[in-house]
Order: C-alpha cells, then structure tokens, then sequence
C-alpha cells in the first residue's frame, strides 16, 4: 500500500515537471520608463572588433522560443524583407550568411535596428518599441542558425525561400558544447 | 414540492432571458437565422416528445409486476408475435424520423446555400488574431472601404461576406442572422447575411483561436438603406483634421511613433496595414474587437497598456509619457 502510494507520488512529482515551460512576458517592459542599451563611446576595443556595451535584455531573449517568433512574425509585419528579402538579401545585404558587418551578438544587431546604418539601413528608434527591437535582434540571428534548435521558429505554413530557422545546419549545435 | 416547482419555473425563467436580445439564435432577425431557428425547435421538440415516450414505455414496463414464473424453455406464441410487432414498428419509426429528419436539414442547408443569388454588395472578412478586418469590395478603386470590428448593411437586403483568414481558423458567428462558417487561411467561405430590420446584432468568433478568442467580437449593424449610404459616404472621407493645438499634437506624435508601423489613417502618411484602420475609429462602438465601449477613457487605457486588458494581443505596450497619451487621445477620439 505504501509502496503503492509512494509510486504514485513519484508519477505526479514526473508530471507535474512537465508543467513548467517557457514563460511569456507579453509586457516585458514597464508601461513607464526607459530600458534601452547602452552606447558604446568609443570605438576601440582590446584586440581588435567593435565595442559593444552586454545587456540583460539579450540573454532574456536570445534563446526564447516565444520572442524568435514574435520576431518572426514582426519580419514581416514591418516588411524588414523589402530590403532583406526574407534574409536574402536585396537592397541590403543579406542576414542568412555568416558576414556580419557589425557583428553577430544580439547587441549589434538591436543597434543596427535602433540606431540604423551607413548606406540605407534606417532608423527605428521611435518607431519600433525597445522590446519588439530585441525581438527581431534575436530572430535576425536566428536566421543564419545561430539560435538552438529548441528555441528557433518553426517552418511557416506557406511556402519557405529558405529550411526553416529551427532546420539551418548551425541550430542543432548551438549552445551545446562539442 | 409547490416550492421546487416555483424555483424551477424562476430558473428556467431567467435562462430562457437569455434566449434573446442582440445575440440569440432562438430569436432569429434575418432569413437564414429563421431557417435555423425552426431546425433548432423541430428537432428538440421532436426529440423530447420521443424521449419522454421511451421513458414512459421503460417506466410502466419496470413497474409493471412480474407475472407468473414461466418455465424458460416455454414459448408462448401469442406474446411473442406481440413482441415481434413492437420491435419491428419501433424500429421502422426511428428510421423514419430519422430520414425525416436528414431531409429537413437537407433543405434547410439547401435552402441557405440558394440564399443570395443577388446580393447588392459583397464584403471580404478577413479574421485576425484577436480582431477583424471588414473590407467593403467595389469596381471603383476609390470606393472600397476598409473598417474593423463592425459590419454595417442595409437593412432588408442580400448582403455576401467572403470570409478568409490570415493566421489561424476563425468562425463567423452571427447567431441572430445566421450560423457558423469558418474563416480559414489559404481557403476563400463564402455567405449571406440578410436583416430582415434595423438593429444591432452581435457576433462573436466561434472556434477557438489562441489567447483572445473570447475578447473576438463584432458587431454587425443594419441600418435603412438611406442611412447606410450616407454612413458610407461618410467613412470613405478622409480623416478628419485636427481641430485643437493638442490633437495636432496628437497627429505628429502619431505619426512620429510606433503607431505608424501598424495602423492606416487615410489622409496622413500612416499606411500600416497589419493593425485595425483607423480612419474613423471614434466612429465605431466598440474598441479592440468589442473588448471595450468606445470612449476617451477606453482609447486611454487601450493605448497606454493593451496587455492588460487583452494579454496577447499584437499591440505592444509603448513607452509614452502621460502628455503623449492625452495628446493621441485627443487625435483619436475626434476621427469621427
């Protein structure tokens, strides 16, 4: 009988385990205040590179299955693929590749959005919310498979130029170690 | 016992309250709705008259006493040629209601589907996650009318609803006017919809579809044929110009914002097209999909946090100071 009860026990402790998952933070930033980044003020770094100012902001969202494909979506909805056709490339250059311009972190990326760049990338800043900037950083990455596989947006429903994010060779090993 | 009966009579009461109002199937306002509306009370009228006979039949058999002990192996042909009888017509009458039953809602379908031969206008309904986007279709390019959340029609006449979605499956529900038809993405459903009267009917999606799906409602409204032509001239104007200091303010701060990427106002530079248009907001009823009444203090609290009223929902929260606010408010509230 006890044996019995502490069988069960144990089968509930399993599957209660399997209630945890991936918080959703649809309002991660407060209604009032400023959570943007940094910026770097200048522009030499030891051992060459660029300067880059880490943010709290990036760890919370690099690996989040529910920001990727928030950004995702957000790709489309602010049409980033006029210039970057779905990661292609285009009028700018291409986001699938592993050349990065201003570097691959998550940080560079939300700056290049934010701040905009020479030669045609424009400025976000008060267009695009801190959040849903970071959001799009963290999909950006994840379209040349620098997300893991767990966290990476799935294949969409219609057609894809592309393997799903989730599929690119990189995403299976990222963030494990060799 | 007299007491029982009275709090059965009170509840049934207050559930049959329900029954209509805005939003009822059982209290049909347009052709299609009465076509099912008769279905709904044939069929449970129907079923419950067989039901209660079943009961009663069980019943009287159970209390019925035995009678004497027979020996099993006799067989007394008289009472089994009784039995044989019931058996055989109970089961011829049960295929009977059935296939009458198939046939009438057979021509009920039929007759919903012949519905709308000649509709005068067609409205393309597209279902968004947690919202929906009514788009008046017209030969003329400078005719075609984009609004959200709210349908009007003339009253009395065949109106045809396209239905496509662009994320998930949504369900039209008007269950005063008509049944449920599905919105799904890649597939193009079509209806019509016709209000016998004037009146405000309310529609709610149907099938569930993430987070929102209860706060997914619309309202479609018929009007008399006059006063929605002169509601449609009225919304194909552009968006009214700002009156005061504070809603021009309003406008640039607009325009300057996030707002921008997602909501057109026709007659500004605004042309985001994956959020509500919003043109004439403060015209409509209803604000976010009839989640709130339309007021200033609704655009307020919409504005400065959508997530807590409507957790998931696709607008973000953004970051503007209280004078901001009161000056998009402003803006807002006069697109009448």
């Amino acid at each position: 009988m006890r044996r019995l009860a502490s069988m069960l026990l144990l089968c509930l402790a399993f599957a209660a385990a399997g209630c945890q998952r991936e918080e959703r933070q649809t309002r991660p930033q407060p209604s009032l205040g400023d959570s943007e980044q940094g910026v770097p003020v200048t522009t030499l770094a030891p051992g060459g590179g660029s300067p880059l100012l880490s943010d709290a902001k990036a760890a919370e969202f690099e690996a989040n299955a529910f920001q990727l494909s928030e950004g995702k979506r957000l790709f489309s909805w602010y049409n980033c693929s006029g210039c970057h056709a779905n990661g292609g490339g285009g009028m700018g250059p291409a986001l699938m590749d592993d050349k990065w311009i201003y570097g691959d972190s998550i940080e560079a990326i939300h700056a290049s959005i934010r701040d905009g760049r020479p030669n045609g990338m424009p400025s976000f800043r008060n267009h695009i919310p801190d959040d849903q900037i970071w959001e799009l950083a963290a999909f950006v990455r994840s379209l040349s498979g620098k997300v893991p596989s767990a966290a990476a947006p799935n294949r969409n429903d219609d057609m894809m130029p592309h393997p799903a994010e989730n599929r690119l060779p990189g995403a299976a090993t990222e963030g494990k170690s060799p | 016992m007299r007491r029982g009966l009275g709090w059965i009579a009170a509840l049934s009461g207050s559930i049959l309250a329900g029954c209509n109002g805005v939003q009822s199937a059982l209290d049909p306002k347009g052709p299609a709705a009465d076509e099912l509306a008769n279905l709904i009370w044939l069929f449970t009228v129907l079923c419950a008259v067989i039901w209660v006979l079943v009961m009663a039949v069980l019943v009287t058999i159970m209390l019925r006493r035995r009678q004497r002990r027979i020996h099993p192996l006799h067989v007394d042909q008289a009472s089994e040629r009784t039995v044989s009888r019931v058996v055989i017509s109970a089961v011829a009458a049960t295929g009977i209601v059935l296939v009458a039953l198939t046939l009438l809602s057979f021509f009920a379908n039929r007759t919903l589907a012949g519905v709308g031969e000649d509709a005068v206008l067609t409205i393309r309904l597209t279902g968004q996650q947690w919202w929906w986007e009514v788009k008046y279709e017209n030969a003329e390019p400078s005719k075609i009318l984009t609004t959200a959340n709210e349908i009007h029609i003339p009253a009395g006449e065949q109106v045809r609803l396209v239905l496509q979605s662009d994320d998930v499956i949504h369900s039209f529900w008007v269950p005063s006017l008509h049944g449920k038809l599905d919105l799904i993405p890649g597939v193009v459903n079509s209806l019509t919809l016709k209000a016998d009267k004037p009146g405000v009917y309310r529609g709610q999606c149907a099938e569930f579809c993430g987070l929102q799906h209860a706060h997914m409602a619309m309202l479609v409204i018929a009007q008399p044929r006059a006063d929605f032509d002169a509601w449609y001239a009225d919304q194909l104007r552009d968006a009214a110009q700002p009156l005061t200091e504070e809603q021009s303010t309003g406008r640039d701060l607009f325009l300057d914002r996030p707002c921008v990427m997602c909501h057109r106002i026709q007659g500004t530079t605004a042309g985001g097209t994956t959020g509500p248009d919003l043109t004439h907001v403060a015209s409509r009823r209803t604000l976010a999909a009839g989640t709130l009444q339309m007021s200033r203090g609704s655009l307020a609290a919409w504005i400065a946090d959508p997530q807590s009223i409507k957790w998931g929902a696709k607008m973000p929260v953004m970051n503007l100071t209280g004078d901001e606010l009161n000056a998009i408010v402003a803006y807002l509230e006069n697109l009448k």
